[in-house]
């Protein structure tokens, strides 16, 4: 064998490795993509709720104008965002003002009864859990892709491919953490 | 996501497995009945085609089969929305698609998934459970049941239902035909004969030990595997936890609605046995303290 047999094979070698890890990537980012999908199904879906939401309680909160401001200006920032981070930010600020009208909701005891409330209340609280389970997926979804790409030799084969990490769906400050399971 | 893999690998072969084995045994009470009555051929065939084509049946209808044994109901989103929302958002969280939602009208509390595969899967929770447990232990108990389901759990549980119990019931049917065929052989004084019908006793007794010992070897590690999945799905291993701690003290059986071929099925025992030796021996599940304490460690 002569040299430019070797150099031959071990340049074929490569060659496969990084068609394998392209293959995969596209899979990991596919599957990215369509966790991202998930997530912006159920924001829409709730922004969708909102004005309902709104129209239900402005009767009874006289007092609260202000969380009613609140929300709307929360939506109409979440209708504007348009990248991952941003939306990230605006929507758990809509969760945020959500949260707060649901609280002082309970000082109003004729609001509880309203068949109607209950029920936009329990489809946005519904909501806002598929949110946070469709972001959790999402998460691990772009942390393995971005494990992929920067672990050796993933790392150097990229550098022909020019693939760049995706971003993550941030939760608000005092959310859910990972737990540890032993099997 | 490498041991949720592994599994789902490990219940597809556990499932042929037990498929094989069902085929097997009936074979063999085919083979004996045969023998006894002189066409060992015909009874291996009719034993083996009968074996298939119920396995096929097992398959394609057994959740129907359990759903209706266990009498649960499908419901609508607009009479449980609540029920509903918890399963579509831990659906997602799975990434599988969202399993039909039954319950069963009873004041237990309990719960159960079954289904050949995530495609063709339901969750069902008696309604007394949905009354008494808050958001996070509901959300608790159908993740431990989605966890069911996302790793092929579902299809070999509901296989073993659906086998076992047809299996305890031909060796039923075969002890009585014993009953019947001695006198016949007697009268050709065969050795054969009388060393077949020993046998033939033999598995006829066996098979249904042998079958609950299949169902006793899956239950217990699976339901652990199954907390631990849930509470990678929901991240908040107390609220299955403080369920059931709630489904411990709960003095109201199920067994009206189950039976001892589903027992395996549900999230805590169905029975409220005595706490004894031969009772833990021969228990489906594993204790709940045990499990509480684990999640709590998590």
């Amino acid at each position: 064998m002569n040299a430019l047999t070797i150099t031959g094979i071990i340049l074929a070698v490569i060659a496969l490795f990084i068609i394998f890890l392209y293959n995969s990537l596209i899979r990991l980012k596919n599957q990215v993509k369509n966790s991202w999908a998930q997530i912006d199904v159920q924001l829409k879906r709730r922004t969708d709720l909102i004005p309902n939401l709104v129209e239900s309680v402005k009767g009874y909160m006289k007092h609260e104008k202000s969380v009613l401001e609140n929300i709307t200006k929360a939506r109409s920032a979440m209708m504007k965002a348009d990248t991952i981070e941003g939306k990230a930010k605006a929507s758990n600020m809509l969760s945020q003002t959500l949260k707060s009208l649901f609280a002082v909701s309970e000082n109003y005891p004729q609001l509880k009864a309203n068949e109607n409330f209950l029920q936009l209340q329990e489809e946005i609280t519904g909501t806002e859990n598929k949110i946070a389970y469709s972001r959790q997926h999402y998460n691990d979804m772009v942390m393995r892709f971005n494990i992929k790409i920067e672990t050796f030799p993933n790392n150097q084969l990229n550098k022909f491919l020019h693939f760049t990490k995706e971003q993550q769906f941030e939760a608000a400050a005092g959310e859910r953490k990972n737990v540890k399971v032993k099997f | 996501m490498r041991v949720m893999f592994d599994e789902v690998r490990n219940n597809n072969l556990k499932s042929l497995l037990l498929v094989s084995l069902f085929i097997l045994i009936v074979g063999l009470l085919g083979a004996v009945i045969g023998l006894v009555y002189d066409s060992l051929a015909f009874g291996i065939s009719v034993a083996v085609i009968f074996s298939l084509i119920y396995s096929m049946i097992g398959f394609y209808s057994g959740q129907d089969m359990i759903l209706g044994m266990t009498g649960a109901r499908e419901v609508t989103k607009k009479e449980f929305p609540y029920l509903f929302h918890t399963t579509e958002g831990l659906a997602v969280a799975a990434s599988i698609p969202t399993p039909k939602a039954y319950v069963i009208d009873d004041s237990a509390l309990n719960a159960f998934a079954t289904g050949r595969d995530p495609e063709h899967a339901s969750i069902t929770v008696t309604t007394g459970l949905l009354k008494t447990m808050d958001r996070q232990e509901l959300e608790g108990v159908i993740a431990h049941e989605m966890s069911h389901v996302k790793n092929y759990d579902i299809r070999f549980m509901m296989l073993t239902v659906v086998l076992v119990g047809i299996v305890t019931l031909l060796s039923d049917f075969l002890l009585r035909s014993f009953l019947w065929g001695r006198g016949r052989s007697r009268e050709k004084g065969n050795q054969v004969t009388i060393i077949l019908i020993v046998l033939g006793f033999v598995l006829a007794i066996l098979t249904p030990i042998i079958g609950h010992l299949i169902k006793l070897a899956i239950s217990r590690k699976r339901e652990f595997m199954a907390d631990a999945g849930g509470a990678i799905l929901t991240r908040y291993p107390p609220g299955l936890a403080s369920a059931l701690k709630k489904i411990a003290k709960d003095p109201d059986p199920l067994v009206d609605r189950a039976n001892r071929a589903t027992a395996h099925l549900f999230i805590s025992t169905p029975f409220r046995d005595n706490k004894g030796l031969i009772t833990n021996l021969f228990s489906t599940h594993p204790p709940i303290q045990e499990r509480i304490k684990r999640l709590e460690e998590m």
